[in-house]
């Protein structure tokens, strides 16, 4: 008999995995890693946010995001400092601010669990908002694919052919501020970034285009979830860091059987 | 003649820098307009404004109703993380049929390299696969910024050999940017020289010897115009190295 928790959190294990592969190539394609990894610290404000104001934790998150994206942006064109500066000022000044403001709290909070996430936190609510999250993320890369891939090309090119670079650079953050708000949960604040780029860097070696590159990211990604929360249940484990164990086990796999093959060739 | 783009008194000011002033041009159909210009001298802007994804702060761009331009962009080098084939790239945003890829493909000698990983080929290799793309609209004026900037000296003749090629058979113009000043002054085009204003244009040879020409572009533009003359008996070594 699966209990109705399990049955939760391999739905919105799975949805965040499809979602977070397929995003996840881009982070790669265009080396975002590092603004994902500020984009999840400073989700932990938007969990201050959300106990403060009384709404959901992961609509404090997109709108604290949301506003991190747009001040990153709106600093970097000022040019004066550079931008891995500006993430880590902005990183962990949200993330500091966040702590304090939930030491602060009276309700007490489990900071564990944020941080490195917890299967057992995932209720129905919480499912509908990955779910839609989810459907919301796959059907505008479907169909603005072309377009997305073309910029992450060259920009120049792209722009000539008369795409708003600036506007789907802000989708690309818009895209990633919602997988971090529906994946921290289960996978952690700290360890997102590792479910975005992991299993795109495991595709990359596999796929011949960036449609197989997405999809095979996506599958590999499920896959590493799915054997992740359930290692997680019968070892007892952090569910974020088992994740990322098992994604980890199948990078090295891949790469080493990629690199034998290749020899051979 | 028909103009296909007309611009007028184009003006861009940007952190209190004049980048463009009064700038105009005027390409026809079968024009070979190349333009030159130390860096910083406004090259790109000025083909952005042309191509209308950058509006200037005044002046006009006309271009002509339905025109189909064809662009290659400065830099190109892809990112070998992702994994794309040329053919895949070509076809990226672009609506054809396997007839014209073939004629293209042909037209540019990259049929071998359709399978390639984009991020795998040769410099020489990526700038004809950015020409086949541009094509493939049938486009009636190719703007190209820079096309053989990268290049080695062999590869670049092959660049322009093919250029030359295309613009002869096809009924198309051609706008480009190029520091290549040898490989443009020994050629009968015209040439418009560029520093944040039109300095002088017409053909190569008079311009080259106007002494104007010479002082308004500097020391660096004088050093390469005097490599440029002394071509034949001198290496092309400092042009290269610039």
């Amino acid at each position: 008999m699966i209990e109705p928790f399990i049955i939760r959190a391999i739905i919105a294990g799975v949805g965040i995995a499809i979602i977070a592969g397929a995003i996840g190539c881009f982070v790669v394609w265009r080396k975002m890693a590092y603004f994902g990894d500020s984009l999840a610290h400073s989700a932990l404000l938007g969990v201050a946010l959300g106990l403060v104001m009384g709404i959901s934790t992961n609509l404090g998150t997109v709108i604290i995001c949301s506003i991190f994206a747009s001040v990153l942006i709106w600093l970097q064109q000022k040019k004066i400092l550079a931008t891995d500066t500006l993430l880590g000022i902005l990183a962990h000044s949200a993330l500091s601010v966040g702590m304090v403001t939930l030491s602060l709290l009276e309700q007490s909070v489990d900071l564990h669990s944020y941080l490195f996430g917890d299967i057992l936190a995932v209720n129905s609510a919480e499912i509908y908002f990955i779910l839609f999250g989810g459907f919301f993320v796959l059907i505008f890369l479907y169909f603005n694919w072309s377009s997305f891939v073309l910029m992450t090309i060259d920009e120049k090119l792209a722009k000539a052919e008369g795409i708003n670079i600036v506007l789907y650079q802000l989708l690309i953050m818009l895209l990633m501020t919602i997988v971090v708000a529906v994946s921290f949960k289960i996978v952690g604040l700290l360890l997102i970034t590792s479910l975005l780029i992991i299993p795109a860097a495991a595709a990359r070696q596999l796929a011949k285009s960036p449609e197989k590159m997405a999809i095979i990211s996506s599958l590999l990604a499920v896959l590493s979830v799915a054997i992740g929360i359930f290692s997680s249940l019968y070892l007892d484990t952090p569910s974020g860091p088992s994740i990322v164990v098992v994604s980890t086990i199948i990078f090295i796999t891949i790469s080493i059987f990629s690199f034998l093959t290749n020899k051979n060739n | 003649m028909t103009s296909l783009i007309q611009a007028k008194d184009l003006c861009v000011t940007r952190h209190n820098k004049t980048i463009l002033e009064n700038v105009f041009i005027d390409v026809k159909k079968k024009d070979f307009i190349t333009i030159i210009g130390p860096n910083g001298a406004g090259k790109s802007v000025f083909l952005e404004c042309l191509m209308g994804s950058f509006i200037p702060d005044s002046g006009n761009v006309k271009r002509k109703d339905n025109l189909s331009v064809g662009y290659i962009p400065q830099n190109f080098s892809p990112e070998s993380s992702m994994p794309i084939s040329v053919e895949r790239f070509l076809t990226l945003k672009k609506k054809f049929t396997p007839q014209e890829l073939l004629n293209i493909s042909k037209e540019t000698n990259i049929s071998k390299i359709l399978d390639k990983n984009l991020a795998n080929l040769s410099g020489g290799e990526l700038q004809k696969v950015l020409l086949a793309r541009s094509l493939l609209n049938n486009p009636e004026l190719l703007i190209l910024d820079e096309p053989a900037q990268n290049l080695d000296i062999k590869n670049q003749l092959n660049f322009y050999n093919l250029l030359n090629k295309i613009y002869k058979i096809r009924d198309i113009s051609i706008l480009m940017v190029s520091h290549d000043l040898h490989m443009v002054m020994s050629s009968t085009r015209k040439v418009v020289c560029l520093y944040h204003h039109v300095c002088c244009s017409g053909e190569p040879q008079t311009v080259a010897k106007d002494p104007e020409f010479i002082s308004l572009f500097g020391d660096d533009m004088a050093k390469m115009m005097s490599v440029y003359q002394h071509t034949h008996n001198h290496s092309h070594q400092e042009i290269l190295n610039d």
